[in-house]
C-alpha cells in the first residue's frame, strides 16, 4: 500500500526492547502519520520515555522493525542515519540544553553542524527561533542555569527546531510548569505544528494537552499499544486502566474546561 | 516524497527581473539559495519579483533567506516583492517577519585592556573569598570532628570502612607501581652518578632518604590527591547539583556528619598507611636495581640502610601523612560544596580540587622541611 506508506513518517513493528531480563516492550506495533499530534501516556513505569528513546536510536532494540520517514533505522548506515537525524528534533524533559552554552549558542549547535550557511544568517535564524518559542530577546546570550523551568523547555524546543525538522519528538513538555506556563506551551506547539506543518510525537500525563492539541492518542499498557484513537474513542474504550485515566476526577476536570 | 531538488531561473521582463524559485527547498539547501540570491543583481531592472509558484516545499531558514534578500533589495533601491505565494508559505514568511530582530548571540565581551584589569581584580578577590570560605569550612569541620569525639554515636563506621577501602585498599595497585619504577628510575639514575667515584653503596644511602623522607609520602599524596581527591568533588558536587544536599538536610541529616567527616578520617586512617607501602615498595625497587645492576645483594642492601638511615628518617615521611591527607580531603569535600548550577561546575571544581591539593601538599610539604631543619631532624 504505498499511498499509504506516504502518510505514515513513523512505522514501528513488533517491537521488543529490554533491560536485562525486564521486557519494557513486546510485540509493541505504532504508527505516527504525517502531520498529526500523537500523544503517548501510560502508567509509570510502562516505557514511554523508552519507547520515544528507542525510536530516536538511543536504545537498541532487541527485535522488531522502526521505519522514519520509510527508512529502517537499524539498518540504515551512518550518512542516512544523519540525513534521517536531521528531520528530526527532540526535546528532552528539561531541555537537556548544554550547561557550557548560551541558548543561542545551543541553538546554533545543529545549524553550524549540519548546514553551511555563513554566521550572520545562523545568527539572525537564531533571532528568529528564539522568537517563534516565545524567549524573550534578552535571554538569547544567557546560560542554561541562569533561566526557569518553563523557558529551558521553550530554548530546548528552539534547539529541537533549529534544523526545521518534520518530526518533533517531546518528552513530557509540560511536567514541571505552572498551568498557565503549560497552557501556553501547549498553545505554542498547536501554533508551531499548524504553521510548519510539523509532526508531533509527544509523551505526556498532561490531560488538558491530550485533550487540547493531540489529534490521536496512544495507551502504552502490558507491554504494547492497547489502543490508539482520538479522544472520543479513548472514553469509550473498556480496559480498566484505560477508563480510569479518561474518566478519574481529573480527567473530568480537564473536560469541564 | 518525489519532491523536485530546489531550482532557481530568472528572467527579464521589460525592467522587471523575475526570479522564479520551485522545488524543495529546505535548509540542507539553503546555504545554496543564498549564494544563488548573492550572485543575482538587478542590474538595469527597476524591480524584482521573486515567483514562489513552483514551491512545493519551504521552511523557516529558507523563508529567511528570501525575506532577507527582498530586504537588501528594497533596501538597495528597487521594488521587491513575492509573487504567487501560497497561504502556507505567507504564514512562514510572515512568522520570519514577526521575529526579525537582532539578539545578543554571545555572552558580552568588555574592551580588552578594562577586561584585563577587571579580571585580575575579580579573580584576586575571589582568590581572598574562596580562602575565607575554606577557613570556615575548615571550622566547620574541626567541630564536626569534635561532636564526634564527643558523641562517638555519630560516626558512621559502615561509610568509614567503604571510603577506607575505596581510598585506601583500591589505590594499593597503582601506588606500588608507581613507587616501585620510582625507586627503580633513581637507583638507576643515583648508581650511574656514583660509579665514577667508585662510590656505588652510597646508592643505599641516596634510595633511602629520598624514598623515606620525600619521595614516597609525597607520590602517595599527589596520586591519592589526583584519584581520591576528585572523587571526592565529584560525588558531592553531582550530589548538590541534584539537590541530594539540600535533601539530606531537610531529613534532619548533616552534611558534615554523612559526607565529609567519613571521607575525611578515611584518608587521614589510610594515607600513612599507602606511604608505608609506597616506602617498601621503593625501597623493593631500588634493592633489586642495585642487585641487578651493581651487584648489592639484597641483604648487603638492608644492613646497609638500617646502617646509614636513622628511624627518624622513616618516621619523618610517615608523619606528613595524616597532615596531607587532611588537606586532600579537605579540599576536595570542601570544592564539592562549591558547585552550583549545572553539570559543567562539576568538572570544574573537580579540576581546581585537584590542583589545590597538589599545591597545598607541596607548600606544606616545604613548610615541614623547614621546620625540620629548625629541630635538626
Amino acid at each position: 500500500m504505498p499511498s499509504n506508506d506516504q502518510t505514515l513518517v513513523i512505522r514501528v513493528r513488533a517491537l521488543r526492547t529490554q533491560f536485562g531480563r525486564q521486557v519494557v516492550h513486546d510485540g509493541l506495533d505504532l504508527d505516527v502519520r504525517r502531520g498529526e499530534v500523537l500523544g503517548v501516556v501510560g502508567g509509570s513505569g510502562t516505557g514511554k520515555s523508552v519507547l520515544l528513546r528507542t525510536i530516536v536510536g538511543l536504545n537498541p532494540p532487541v527485535s522488531g522493525s522502526i521505519e522514519v520517514f520509510g527508512q529502517d533505522v537499524a539498518t540504515a548506515n551512518a550518512a542516512e542515519r544523519r540525513a534521517i537525524e536531521t528531520r528530526w528534533g527532540v526535546l528532552f524533559q528539561d531541555g537537556a540544553l548544554f550547561s557550557s552554552l548560551t541558548v543561542a549558542q545551543n541553538i546554533q549547535v545543529p545549524l553550524i553542524e549540519h548546514t553551511g550557511l555563513s554566521a550572520q544568517i545562523i545568527d539572525e535564524i537564531t533571532a528568529i527561533k528564539i522568537g517563534m518559542v516565545g524567549l524573550p530577546r534578552d535571554a538569547a546570550g544567557k546560560y542554561p542555569s541562569e533561566l526557569s523551568g518553563g523557558m529551558r523547555k521553550r530554548a530546548g524546543l528552539a534547539r529541537a527546531l533549529a534544523l526545521d525538522p518534520e518530526i518533533v519528538f517531546l518528552d513530557e513538555p509540560t511536567a514541571g510548569l505552572d498551568p498557565i506556563g503549560a497552557a501556553a506551551f501547549d498553545d505554542l506547539i498547536g501554533g508551531l505544528q499548524r504553521t510548519l506543518g510539523l509532526t508531533v510525537f509527544m509523551v505526556t500525563h498532561d490531560l488538558d494537552s491530550l485533550g487540547a492539541i493531540c489529534n490521536r492518542i496512544a495507551v502504552l499498557a502490558e507491554k504494547h499499544v492497547l489502543v490508539v484513537g482520538p479522544m472520543d474513542e479513548m472514553l469509550r474504550y473498556n480496559h480498566p486502566w484505560v477508563h480510569d485515566y479518561f474518566h478519574g476526577p481529573r480527567a473530568r476536570a480537564a473536560r469541564m474546561t | 516524497m518525489n519532491e523536485e531538488q530546489g531550482w532557481i531561473k530568472t528572467a527579464q521582463d521589460g525592467d522587471r527581473l523575475v526570479v522564479a524559485i520551485g522545488g524543495r527547498w529546505t535548509i540542507g539547501e539553503a546555504a545554496r539559495l543564498d549564494d544563488d540570491l548573492g550572485r543575482l543583481s538587478p542590474g538595469a531592472a527597476t524591480s524584482v519579483w521573486i515567483d514562489m509558484g513552483g514551491v512545493e516545499r519551504l521552511d523557516t531558514a529558507v523563508a529567511w533567506i528570501l525575506y532577507r534578500t527582498v530586504a537588501r533589495w528594497r533596501d538597495a533601491g528597487y521594488a521587491a516583492d513575492f509573487t504567487r505565494v501560497r497561504p502556507e508559505q505567507t504564514a512562514l514568511l510572515e512568522l520570519v517577519h514577526a521575529h526579525d530582530a537582532p539578539v545578543e548571540c554571545r555572552p558580552p565581551s568588555e574592551p580588552s585592556a578594562r577586561a584585563l584589569v577587571e579580571h585580575v581584580g575579580r579573580a584576586s578577590f575571589e582568590v581572598l573569598e574562596e580562602t575565607m570560605m575554606l577557613l570556615s569550612f575548615l571550622g566547620l569541620t574541626v567541630q564536626a570532628l569534635g561532636r564526634s569525639v564527643v558523641q562517638p554515636g555519630r560516626i558512621r563506621f559502615t561509610a568509614l570502612i567503604s571510603h577506607m577501602e575505596k581510598t585506601g585498599l583500591d589505590a594499593l595497585p597503582i601506588v606500588g607501581l608507581i613507587s616501585f619504577l620510582i625507586g627503580v628510575v633513581l637507583a638507576y639514575q643515583g648508581a650511574e652518578q656514583l660509579r665514577r667515584f667508585g662510590a656505588e653503596i652510597f646508592v643505599v644511602n641516596l634510595i633511602g632518604v629520598s624514598i623515606l623522607r620525600e619521595i614516597g609520602i609525597l607520590l602517595t599524596a599527589i596520586v591519592i590527591a589526583g584519584r581520591s581527591g576528585s572523587a571526592f568533588t565529584a560525588a558531592i558536587g553531582s550530589m548538590k547539583v541534584r539537590e541530594e544536599i539540600d535533601a539530606m538536610r531537610t531529613l534532619g541529616l548533616d552534611p558534615m556528619d554523612v559526607l565529609v567527616l567519613p571521607r575525611l578520617v578515611a584518608l587521614v586512617l589510610t594515607l600513612p598507611m599507602l606511604a608505608f607501602f609506597a616506602d617498601m615498595m621503593g625501597l623493593l625497587g631500588g634493592c633489586l636495581l642495585a642487585w641487578g645492576a651493581l651487584g648489592i645483594n639484597p641483604g648487603q642492601f638492608v644492613d646497609r640502610l638500617l646502617d646509614a638511615i636513622p628511624m627518624w628518617t622513616f618516621w619523618v615521611g610517615i608523619i606528613k601523612a595524616p597532615v596531607f591527607a587532611f588537606l586532600i580531603a579537605l579540599i576536595g569535600c570542601f570544592e564539592g560544596f562549591q558547585v552550583s548550577g549545572s553539570a559543567a561546575s562539576v568538572g570544574q571544581y573537580t579540576t581546581r580540587a585537584v590542583v589545590e591539593a597538589i599545591f597545598l601538599v607541596i607548600v606544606f610539604d616545604a613548610a615541614f622541611s623547614i621546620m625540620f631543619a629548625y629541630l635538626g631532624i
